[in-house]
């Protein structure tokens, strides 16, 4: 029997601002997950600490609310454990590029098969509006009490320069858009990261909605809003590498692309390519039944509580019993 | 003179080959028969500065350092000026020839603090030396033979006999000189050291011959110029007692394998690495029943915080997961250590202490952590701390942590120390058909049949069934907030009361479930006027001495602690009760185990023997505290202070 979007909801009271971004987000992975009619049981959703922090418990599959900026560790741990688990892990922007920073940049080493959901609202909302790591520099949002002094970071070209194989950007309030981006990284074979850029209703007043829908700006000839986000697929972008020869060319496209922003914010698709080795690949070359025998499925000991795993050649190879 | 018992020392810079000497030594002593315990220091450097192998041989087993040397076989001129004052009367120097002549203020590896101490000590024995000829010549006047071999010459036959026109490409052979030199002194029969040689050259016939001629030669040479001189004759008991020989980490790694350990994940750090490399060259593994290969995957992660999440993320799949550090880096895993607390996540934290604070002595020995391991990470949660006195005891605890960890959902913590990690020591042969695995309440898809599953159920002794992700009909969730039993987020108070208690209480179901044997080694006469408590490696040189002491009359019993958290308190304030003479020996300053009996028992401890120098503490000094205990005659503190 099919799953139906409601078999994906808690009754978990999901306590965000009225307005905030992270209900659109809850609302596009739900939608995503019923249309890949992913099974609960072996979906898991790990998040760090933040308002973003709180999705898991809003959704019906496994939900591990982990600690500030460790989220990726958790999840790496769980998908190379078992590697039958649908692993998506969902941070904020200064969990994942602040606390975390380390993390996201070593994860891209792995290319590990897990889809990485960042919400960027550029605040620290929990903590009642600190600057980010995604604020720009001399940006005065209205709990911080001077202009920020610390530039912000390019999460796309960070993920590109730590070899994300899929990066995107999508937008809270479009949840369409964002349902599709999410369904593309969780199909593909690899690291997927998507940047989710999200108003703070309570303590963004820079990149707001109608920020972001361009209301400050409107067509001299039409008097119409010009949206800053535009959609990558519209203009004919392709990021995806389709032969292997292409991948250094896309890579740069994508890394041109990423310099986009405030005039123009471009969401979709920056860059795919799976022709890169994912982890479980690397490990299967070593351990050839990784995949059948993962560590989660080995059995350790018999009935009785014996252990079965044989030490006899390593204990032979210590072994220095005298000669005859 | 033959001898029970023969201490050697290989010594000379790093990258000399010291540590492949004292292999080959040890090897080759283990193959005639002997026993053999090693301990290595060396510097927190990749190559040049000064290390040491210091090697106890004997037909009995052995378990700890002594002070002497019986001979000493240097490299370089720093060796001979740092050792030379251990050297035991009757016992005697191997150096180079080529050495004698150096200047002792020309040896830029000396630190100031070390010629300040070496001036102090030539003044008080009236000696004024210049040279390392000049200091051999003084230690000539107790007795000590030194034995100057011409490195140079006897490489040059080698390099004659190979016809190799660079001698420079075989001075990385100096090492098996000094061994030449060492067995052709004490007469011992070649061909365990030719086994020796061949098994750790493995598969690489040239070397293997180079270095077989480069050991005969060099024996030739003592044979022919120094005869008899040495007059030790070290021989072997024949045995066919089947044997093993390994360091600390090895029996750490094979403890985990054999109990099951699936992910283990880890970031570089001395004395904690060898053990995961050494797992991750064992990474598949060979079952006994009819099973597919297993498999350890060893993951190395860009730091230590990754590195306990990850294992705790692995842990929760149903894996056995763990994560190796020492100081510093458990340090950085404090916050994940809280989160498995808070999630009941069995995962398990081997810790080798080294000398601390901060990055301390980090190649070095300390036993300074126990009170941060009991106590790291804010708050309040349960947690086991398992510490290891052996290498032997590394191995069965290595596997039974992961029973605790899983009975009672907690992260475990398993203490070991540099001295534990680095020395290496021959056994009979490990039996791993000792070890069981129990796994507590681990449920499986057949035993949820659509009713909600509650990851924190409330229960009498405060374990709640737990369920690996991934299983079929039911999902569950974790946080590192106050949850509900659910694992949803809950502030309200009467939750946290309950949900605190019913996490805090599984300690209580832990200190009465698990048998005391398994806490605690109780040793001696249990109506002896004498108790010595201690944990973690000094029991090997308690031990030791307590032997000593009982055959000069003195009667000591010996409470070595495996379990400080939770501590046996009962049994220990028991045992504690009928000493009149209660001895404290740590390798810390603040006796950081009386203060946590103390705490538990009200009981404090009569005398302090504290050592902190980041050296272990050895069986000859720790017996002349303990004797000075005995004959009335010690203060409340001593200080240890051995090593170099």
């Amino acid at each position: 029997m099919a799953l139906k979007m409601s078999d994906y909801r808690t009754t978990y009271f999901a306590d965000w601002c009225p307005g905030c971004g992270d209900f659109g987000i809850l609302n596009a992975l739900q939608m995503a997950f019923t249309e890949l009619q992913l099974p609960p049981h072996k979906t898991v959703i790990f998040s760090g600490i933040g308002c973003s922090g709180k999705t898991p418990h809003c959704i019906k599959v496994n939900g591990i609310h982990t600690l500030h900026g460790r989220t990726l560790p958790f999840a790496i741990g769980a998908k190379l454990a078992n590697p039958e688990l649908e692993v998506i892990a969902a941070g904020g922007d200064g969990d994942g590029l602040g606390i975390g920073a380390g993390h996201f940049v070593n994860t891209g080493r792995r290319n590990i098969d897990i889809t990485y959901l960042i919400h960027d609202n550029r605040v620290y909302g929990l903590t009642k509006g600190q600057a980010s790591p995604t604020l720009e520099a001399g940006l005065k949002t209205k709990a911080i009490p001077k202009p920020n002094l610390n530039a912000a970071i390019n999460p796309v070209a960070l993920a590109l320069a730590a070899g994300y194989t899929f990066i995107a950007r999508s937008y809270a309030y479009d949840v369409r858009h964002l349902k599709e981006t999410i369904k593309k990284g969780i199909q593909h074979n690899g690291l997927a990261l998507v940047i989710i850029q999200q108003p703070c209703p309570t303590y963004n007043d820079i990149n707001t909605k109608e920020w972001y829908s361009g209301e400050d700006r409107a067509d001299p000839t039409t008097g119409k809003p010009v949206p800053r986000l535009y959609k990558l697929e519209e203009t004919g972008y392709d990021g995806v590498v389709h032969n292997p020869d292409e991948a250094f060319e896309k890579y740069l496209a994508a890394l041109t692309k990423a310099q986009e922003w405030d005039d123009k914010i471009p969401i979709g698709v920056f860059y795919q390519n799976e022709f890169v080795p994912t982890y479980k690949d690397r490990i299967s070359k070593r351990i050839p039944n990784y995949l059948e025998n993962p560590p989660a499925k080995q059995i350790i000991c018999d009935e009785e509580c014996r252990p079965i795993t044989s030490v006899r050649k390593m204990l032979e190879e210590l072994t220095v019993t005298g000669l005859d | 003179m033959i001898r029970d018992e023969f201490v050697w020392m290989a010594s000379g810079p790093q990258g000399s080959g010291v540590d492949t000497a004292a292999n080959i030594f040890s090897r080759a002593c283990c193959y005639g028969g002997l026993h053999v315990y090693g301990k290595r220091e060396y510097h927190s450097n990749i190559k040049g500065l000064h290390s040491y192998f210091h090697i106890r041989v004997s037909p009995k087993e052995i378990g700890a350092d002594v002070d002497r040397v019986d001979l000493l076989a240097t490299f370089d001129a720093e060796s001979i000026v740092r050792h030379i004052w251990e050297v035991s009367p009757g016992g005697g120097i191997i150096t180079d020839r080529d050495a004698l002549g150096t200047r002792i203020d020309s040896i830029k590896t000396l630190t100031p603090a070390f010629r300040t101490e070496f001036q102090r000590i030539l003044e008080n024995k009236g000696v004024k030396a210049e040279t390392v000829s000049d200091l051999l010549d003084e230690v000539k006047k107790n007795n000590v033979k030194t034995y100057a071999v011409p490195y140079m010459e006897v490489l040059k036959e080698v390099a004659d006999e190979i016809h190799e026109e660079q001698l420079s490409r075989l001075t990385r052979m100096i090492n098996v000189l000094a061994l030449g030199t060492t067995f052709g002194l004490v007469n011992y029969d070649k061909a365990p050291v030719e086994k020796a040689i061949s098994t750790i050259f493995g598969n690489r016939p040239r070397i293997i011959n180079m270095n077989l001629l480069a050991l005969n030669k060099s024996y030739q040479y003592v044979k022919r110029t120094f005869g008899d001189d040495f007059g030790h004759k070290l021989e072997a008991p024949p045995t066919k007692e089947p044997r093993i020989f390994l360091q600390g980490t090895q029996a750490v790694a094979l403890g985990k394998l054999v109990g099951g350990c699936r992910l283990q994940t880890y970031y570089p750090i001395t004395p904690a690495a060898d053990e995961s490399e050494y797992l991750e060259e064992n990474e598949i593994l060979e079952t006994e029943a009819e099973q597919a290969n297993g498999s350890i995957i060893v993951m190395q992660t860009e730091d230590e915080i990754a590195a306990i999440n990850m294992a705790s993320g692995a842990a929760l799949t149903g894996a056995r997961a763990a994560t190796s550090t020492s100081g510093p880096g458990f340090s950085l895993m404090a916050e994940g250590l809280g989160w498995a607390g808070n999630n009941e996540v069995p995962v398990v934290i081997n810790y080798y202490q080294r000398g601390a604070p901060s990055t301390g002595l980090p190649t070095r020995h300390g036993q300074g952590d126990l009170r941060f391991a009991m106590h790291a990470s804010h708050g309040e949660f349960p947690r086991i701390i398992l510490c290891s006195g052996e290498i032997e005891e590394c191995f069965y605890d290595a596997a039974r942590v992961f029973n605790y960890a899983e009975r009672y959902q907690m992260p475990v913590i398993h203490i070991i120390d540099k001295a534990l990690a680095n020395s290496n020591k021959s056994y009979r042969i490990f039996d791993p058909s000792l070890i069981r695995i129990e796994r507590g309440q681990l449920l499986s898809e057949k035993d949820f049949k659509g009713e909600e599953y509650k990851r924190f159920q409330y229960t009498e002794s405060g374990i709640s069934p737990r369920v690996p992700l991934g299983t079929p009909g039911v999902v569950f969730w974790n946080t590192g907030d106050e949850h509900d039993e659910v694992g949803h987020i809950c502030e309200e108070p009467t939750t946290r009361t309950l949900m605190y208690e019913k996490r805090m209480k599984k300690l209580d179901l832990a200190d009465k479930e698990i048998p005391v044997e398994e806490r605690i080694n109780f040793f001696g006469d249990p109506d002896a006027p004498a108790t010595v408590v201690s944990w973690g490696s000094p029991k090997g040189a308690i031990l030791e001495a307590m032997e000593k002491l009982r055959q000069e009359g003195f009667k000591i019993n010996f409470i070595q602690v495996r379990m400080p958290l939770p501590l046996p308190k009962e049994y220990v304030a028991e045992k504690l009760g009928k000493a009149q003479k209660k001895i404290i020996v740590e390798g810390n300053y603040t006796a950081q185990l009386a203060g946590i009996i103390r705490e538990e028992t009200g009981i404090a401890m009569d005398y302090f023997v504290l050592k902190w120098n980041g050296r272990p503490i050895s069986a000859d000094e720790v017996y002349e505290a303990l004797k000075l205990i005995m004959q009335e005659k010690a203060p409340r503190r001593q200080v240890l202070t051995h090593g170099t």
